[in-house]
């Protein structure tokens, strides 16, 4: 009996234990920053003539739940966007976790009948087929980012420019070489998930204007657009590489840890270029105290763009500074090369 | 690889006459396997060597290497750790990639941070105890198959981590977290130390202790420590929280070698974990394996990433060489220690 007491007070202390330290941990979860966080992409109503209140638009919207930075900021630009017009209802619904999700949820916003669907699909290519059949309801859609194949299938089609990144970051490191005078640069290359066609497209382009001018990727390895991962991956890449001149890293979030294995590594002999344009990104390229000297776009504020497209595209008006009185049925944003010199212009749009 | 398969076969016949050979002592089997990873392992560097003559050439370069390999394998390292403990015991844990993603993010909310390192690393490791625990009760007392269990618990816990971190990549600004995968001791990387610490409390508690023993003994035969007096459910228990709370330890290591955490890391450690613990003689079935094969098994996998590395080939033919890898081992492991040795000892019996 005696024995049976003494265990159940351990029992009581450890649960105590336990019970206290749960009550710590959940004290912790909290991520509230004390200062106001603004941080959304948005363009104000300026005075042109399309900024005056018009016919009232209904945009439906849809985007992947966010596993990463740059989603998080599609779904909030979109959000922040649709808030600055008066004559515009924003309804969105959870893509879930994967193509079919997306459509089902889909089903439900069509029933709501918006004037306008804005959708960034999980996969362009599985949502081509709700895309004409929203088209064929009369509900125009706009298609962010990962295009439907079908023509038919949008009424504008906005998004990013992969090859174009590759492009960008090449020219700045092959302007920054021949400014240095160095002959036969080696350059490295951290990739993001290598199966993804983005990435392909990024390197394509990387590798292709490099060419142009002589250089070649003397290393490339493809880390997972996650911290941990750009860390694992640029450590052996600085290891296979003692010397380097010139490294582009695709995406500022795995950045982090790129940035992590160069400090750890003790690195700085050579020049960095980041990918997508996070803020984080800019401010280190504008404090210009390591080696990241430049950031090639791919921005999310595409999404807060879909959202003005979408709401002239619903009261039937035009581009004000384009001669056509429609919206244009395509729309590919431009990667621009961020440094130390405009990082101040683009601090706003960073994520 | 070659120098390892050639070799038992001219040792049995030398050690023939002695009933009990070296090479068939079932004591020795284990250190055997091992001895096999150390070839795999001088092979890989005589590739590396081969192939990158010109770096292998530089001493520093040597050295820093090394140290490279070993702080890839670190914190893969302390995960396989608490792994082994489990697959011996008869389990399998494969929420681990999971409990480093919850750990990692609850570790670096701004709420956390604010605590500054001791609490940051506190809270990893409470977190993964805790995961661990649930998951041992789960599985011991709520009898759910722990491949379900563990099942459940990397996609739940990797929610709540998703949830939690907003889904947002969380920056570390403890310098001392960060500085941990940076500084230096000695001249050795303080994650060196930090792997090394744990290998050695693993091979304590798995060799010298009446913990390790039971361990064993569950993972042998469940009905019989049972009836030998072991309380199986409450050792079960322990064992999962101690997969847990190496998760806690290598969650810190992450965090400061990414100088971040978010959901989505430790991506698949689970399977690199557990292909490290077979490859290191660890058998799937439970009651048979060491901490030392385990680690070798983490070093091969992280030798093979860096001499591809350097080497500049893709991460598919990695991939695809690190599965042939995990075949290779075992079939030789089968091949090599069991049927080879039967083999030898019948055909002295039959030619003599």
């Amino acid at each position: 009996m005696k024995h049976a007491s003494d265990l159940s007070r351990r029992r009581l202390l450890l649960g105590g234990a336990a019970l206290g330290a749960g009550a710590l941990l959940t004290a912790c979860t909290s991520n509230e920053t004390d200062e106001p966080s603004g941080g959304a992409q948005t363009v104000a109503a300026g005075n042109n003539a399309n900024a005056a209140p018009g016919q009232k638009v209904v945009i439906g919207f849809s985007a992947p739940a966010a596993d990463h930075g740059w989603i998080a900021a599609i779904t909030n630009n979109a959000k922040a966007q649709a808030g600055t017009y008066s004559d515009v209802e924003f309804k969105t619904v959870e893509a879930g976790a994967d193509a079919a999700a997306q459509r089902a949820a889909l089903q439900t916003l069509i029933a709501q009948k918006p004037n306008v669907i804005v959708l960034l699909p999980h996969d362009g290519k599985e949502l081509n087929a709700f895309g004409l059949e929203a088209m064929q309801a009369g509900i125009p859609v706009v298609n962010l980012d990962r295009a439907f194949p079908d023509a038919l299938a949008y009424r504008l089609q906005i998004k990013g420019d992969n090859y174009g990144m590759g492009v960008s970051a090449a020219h700045y490191i092959i302007d920054q070489m021949k400014a240095k005078n160095v002959a036969s640069p080696v350059i490295g290359e951290i990739a993001g998930i290598d199966s993804l066609e983005l990435t392909q497209e990024r390197s394509k382009g990387f590798a292709d204007t490099l060419t142009q001018a002589g250089f070649r990727v003397a290393n490339r390895r493809a880390a997972e657009f996650t911290a941990d991962s750009g860390q694992r991956e640029a450590a052996s890449l600085l290891q296979a590489l003692p010397k380097m001149d010139a490294l582009w890293n695709h995406d500022d979030d795995q950045g982090i840890g790129v940035l992590a294995a160069i400090t750890q590594a003790n690195r700085s002999e050579f020049i960095m270029v980041g990918g997508a344009g996070s803020k984080a990104a800019m401010e280190a390229i504008q404090a210009d105290n390591s080696v990241l000297k430049a950031t090639v776009t791919y921005s999310p504020s595409m999404a807060s763009s879909a959202i003005s497209l979408a709401r002239l595209i619903g009261q039937n008006k035009g581009m004000s500074d384009l001669v056509e009185l429609q919206v244009p049925k395509e729309i590919i944003l431009a990667s621009e090369t961020i440094t130390k010199e405009n990082a101040s212009n683009y601090l706003k749009l960073g994520f | 690889m070659t120098a390892t398969t050639t070799a038992p076969v001219q040792e049995p016949e030398k050690h023939a006459a002695a009933k009990q050979s070296w090479w068939r002592d079932d004591s020795t089997e284990q250190m055997r396997r091992n001895l096999g990873l150390v070839g795999v392992l001088a092979v890989l560097i005589v590739i590396g060597i081969i192939t990158k003559p010109e770096l292998y050439s530089d001493g520093t370069w040597v050295r820093n290497n090394i140290f490279t390999i070993l702080e890839l394998a670190s914190v893969i390292g302390v995960v396989t750790v608490g792994m082994t403990f489990v697959i011996i015991g008869g389990g399998i844990d494969l929420s681990v990639g999971a409990i480093i993603a919850l750990a990692g993010v609850w570790s670096t909310t701004l709420a956390t941070q604010d605590f500054g390192p001791g609490g940051m690393i506190f809270c990893a490791l409470a977190v993964g105890i805790g995961v661990g625990v649930v998951n041992g009760i789960l599985i011991a007392y709520g009898r759910l198959v722990a491949f379900i269990a563990t099942l459940a618990m990397m996609v739940a816990a990797r929610g709540l981590a998703a949830q939690i971190s907003g889904k947002q990549t969380q920056v570390s600004t403890s310098s001392f977290i960060n500085g941990l995968a940076a500084n230096d001791f000695l001249g050795v990387p303080v994650l060196v130390y930090i792997l090394a610490a744990v290998v050695a409390a693993g091979w304590v508690l798995l060799n010298r202790t009446t913990f390790g023993r039971r361990t064993v003994a569950v993972g042998g035969n469940v009905e019989a420590a049972r009836l030998a007096g072991i309380n199986v459910k409450r050792h079960t228990l322990l064992l999962y929280a101690l997969s847990g709370l190496c998760c806690g330890i290598a969650a810190v290591m992450l965090t400061s070698q990414a100088n971040s955490a978010q959901a989505a890391m430790a991506n698949l450690y689970e399977l690199d974990a557990i292909a490290a613990a077979i490859i290191g003689g660890t058998l799937l079935s439970g009651g048979r394996g060491t901490i030392i094969g385990s680690l070798l098994g983490v070093l091969v996998f992280s030798t093979i990433t860096n001499l591809f590395a350097i080497n500049n080939l893709s991460t598919e033919v990695q991939n695809m060489v690190k599965g042939g890898i995990i075949v290779a081992a075992v079939l030789i492991q089968q091949v090599q220690f069991k049927s080879l040795s039967q083999f030898f000892s019948k055909n002295k019996i039959t030619t003599s």
